[in-house]
């Protein structure tokens, strides 16, 4: 149980760095100057580079003899596990941005928990990440400031862009038995706990921006169990399109 | 005409820890805080630093090229500066 | 001093093997030349970006997408290093990206060839990359100062590119036939636009001798041109890929393999905006630099404000 639990808990973060790094990659060549079309791609390939650890992780775990790509590559939709959030369109530069931190938000406080896990494996790969995560979130949150107070036109983007996303960021904390089973075994922290700090540090760099937290709060969720908005399908004819097209070969 | 192009900075790294920090190239940043975050993901992309410095390029104050003669030409006649201008027997040491 | 002797002063410096630095008084033509030289040199850069870009989403692998990814982003910082450069000699980036968008200055047109296949990912490190490290080894001896030193830095980041294609093609190469047959297509599509990559024949180049002479470029197209066959005909053996030149062969005498005369009508109508993609690679820099324009407003406001606050 414990097993399973873990490696469900496992694929969730990876399934998230990777589509979120697919989406981001969306950007390279098109950024809105190349300074920072530069570090969308850097947050990007740290995102793969995470993707990478956690697969392994994962596949050691489920002891199918699958390799990280196998999992990455050539699962069914309902079979990837991230939340609905990473999947939402680039839109514009303040829709990626504020995706991002939105995530980023949530990852770091994660990682830094996770750092303490008995899990080791689980705690190394916070521990790598953690740091680059803390460098994402403070680029992401330069940017919402500066657009939140910048002109009225990246204001208005701004906050359309948090009108948009804030119902998919409470699925960000969704929780099932695989955790609660996890949680009591002391092996990964609650998402109570996760989601104070991120309320937290979006209360406060919101609030530096001027901008503001939706009174709206209808909620999204379903894609930790697999339910996928319609986006998702395009995501995978892309990033599957190689290892359909040509199954069983090396690359 | 460029209305809104960012101002340009120079960027400065710092390779290893006691070495000075040496001029690598420029970019452009809206103020000092994103120089610095594109510094990083422009120049270090490769673990080249481990210190950036960025200075806006019009905060930096040049020698004149046309006065070069008068500045630098001078010091080329003091050669008592530097070390090789002295001998000293063979067997001193340490020196 | 009168403008001959400046010019004569300034070309026994460039003799005599010492940097012109941006504030040292150079020709005007020199700094035309130059200008125009290196901000096309910096749109192939960021031009280069979209084909293989297209292909990010869909690399076949973990491993092979983050190496995409990384050497596409090189070449945007090589773009930057050049736009740099090109601010030396006091001319700013927007400038410089207007005349790409309005259709004043070139960029290579090997990237108006579309990346059809993965294969093409690998063909275009290996020969397009080659063929462009070729030219940018050349030139980390160029007469101007900041140009040879964004050239030194670009030469030791684009290693990687050349060795990540060539890696890619090995891995079809001695894959299934379906794959080797795939890199042999790209060969076939990639290998007389790589050539073309040289620009026009020494008989044609329109400013080559004054560039020999004021050492900004330090070969001549022909020359390059020849360097980078003789260095590949070896490689493509390796892969156990056919180059598609029935005339390609060795010849003993010049010490060099003789090759087919390339298709210039072909060259010179890319060059011209008719290749495959030159509309759509356009297009697509042009609705970045569009679509961005409110960002990068945004980010000057707050500056604005934020040094208001603090003086106030
Ligand atoms: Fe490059
Ligand atoms: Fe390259």
């Amino acid at each position: 149980m414990q097993e399973s639990a873990l490696f469900e808990y496992v694929l969730r973060l990876s399934d998230d760095s990777l589509i979120l790094a697919q989406r981001l990659g969306e950007w390279c060549g098109h950024g809105p100057i190349l300074e920072e079309d530069i570090a969308l791609t850097n947050i990007s390939l740290d995102l793969i580079g995470q993707a990478i650890s956690l697969y392994d992780f994962a596949a050691d775990l489920e002891g199918k003899g699958r390799n990280h790509d196998q999992l990455a590559y050539l699962r069914y939709e309902n079979e990837y596990k991230n939340v609905l959030l990473v999947e939402q369109p680039n839109g514009d530069f303040a829709m990626t941005i504020l995706r991002q931190f939105f995530f980023d938000a949530f990852r770091l406080p994660l990682y830094e928990a996770l750092m303490q896990s008995p899990e080791e494996q689980l705690a190394a790969i916070a521990a790598k990440s953690v740091k680059e995560t803390r460098y994402h979130l403070k680029h992401t949150s330069e940017w919402v400031i500066r657009m939140g107070d910048g002109t009225e036109e990246s204001h208005q983007r701004a906050q359309a862009a948090i009108d948009h996303l804030w119902r998919y960021t409470h699925e960000l904390f969704y929780e099932d038995a695989h955790d609660q089973s996890l949680q009591a075994a002391g092996k990964v922290p609650s998402m109570a706990e996760i989601q104070a700090k991120w309320m937290a540090t979006v209360t406060s760099i919101l609030q530096e921006a001027t901008l503001e937290i939706p009174k709206n709060n209808w909620k999204f969720d379903g894609g930790r169990e697999g339910r996928h908005s319609e986006h998702m399908g395009y995501i995978l004819s892309d990033l599957q399109y190689m290892q359909r097209a040509y199954p069983n070969m090396e690359w | 005409m460029s209305t809104n192009e960012w101002p340009l900075w120079e960027v400065f790294i710092r390779s290893k820890q006691g070495l000075n920090h040496k001029h690598v190239g420029s970019l452009r940043a809206p103020d000092a805080t994103l120089a610095l975050e594109n510094a990083r993901d422009v120049y270090t992309r490769r673990s080249e630093g481990i210190s950036i410095w960025v200075v806006e390029s019009v905060q930096i104050h040049a020698t004149d090229i046309d006065e070069a003669a008068s500045f630098f030409e001078p010091s080329d006649t003091k050669i008592y500066r530097h070390p090789t201008f002295y001998e000293v027997p063979d067997g001193v040491k340490h020196m | 001093m009168t403008q001959a002797e400046k010019e004569i002063r300034f070309q026994e410096k460039i003799d005599r093997e010492i940097k012109i630095e941006p504030n040292d008084w150079m020709p005007d033509e020199y700094r035309q030349t130059l200008v125009r030289q290196i901000s096309q040199h910096a749109h192939s850069e960021i031009v280069g970006m979209l084909p293989e870009g297209n292909w990010i989403t869909r690399a076949p692998n973990l491993r092979r997408k983050a190496v995409l990814l990384a050497k596409v982003q090189d070449e945007a910082g090589h773009g930057l290093y050049l736009y740099s450069a090109v601010e030396t000699l006091g001319t700013s980036r927007e400038q410089t990206i207007d005349d790409l968008h309005s259709g004043k200055a070139k960029y290579s047109s090997i990237f108006n060839y579309p990346a059809l296949t993965w294969a093409d990912i690998g063909t275009i490190g290996w020969l397009v990359d080659g063929a462009a490290i070729m030219n940018q080894v050349a030139l980390c001896r160029t007469s101007y100062g900041p140009y040879a030193r964004a050239m030194v830095k670009i030469c030791k980041e684009e290693s990687f590119h050349q060795r990540q294609g060539y890696e890619s093609l090995m891995k079809l190469c001695s894959g299934t036939p379906q794959q080797k047959a795939m890199a042999q297509d790209a060969m076939n599509r990639f290998w007389w636009p790589a050539l073309m990559m040289f620009g026009p024949s020494d008989a044609d180049s329109t400013h080559s001798d004054q560039s020999i002479k004021w050492k900004i470029k330090r070969f001549t197209n022909d020359e390059l041109r020849q360097s980078f066959v003789d260095a590949t005909v070896a490689q493509a053996e390796i892969l156990g890929l056919t180059i598609p030149d029935p005339n390609l062969k060795w010849n003993e005498a010049r010490g060099h393999y003789d090759f087919s005369e390339i298709n210039w009508e072909e060259f010179w109508q890319v060059v011209k905006g008719n290749g495959p993609c030159n509309k759509e690679r356009l297009a697509a820099r042009v609705k970045a630099k569009e679509e961005g324009a409110w960002v990068r407003e945004a980010a000057t406001a707050f500056a604005k404000k934020r040094a208001m606050k603090k003086s106030a």
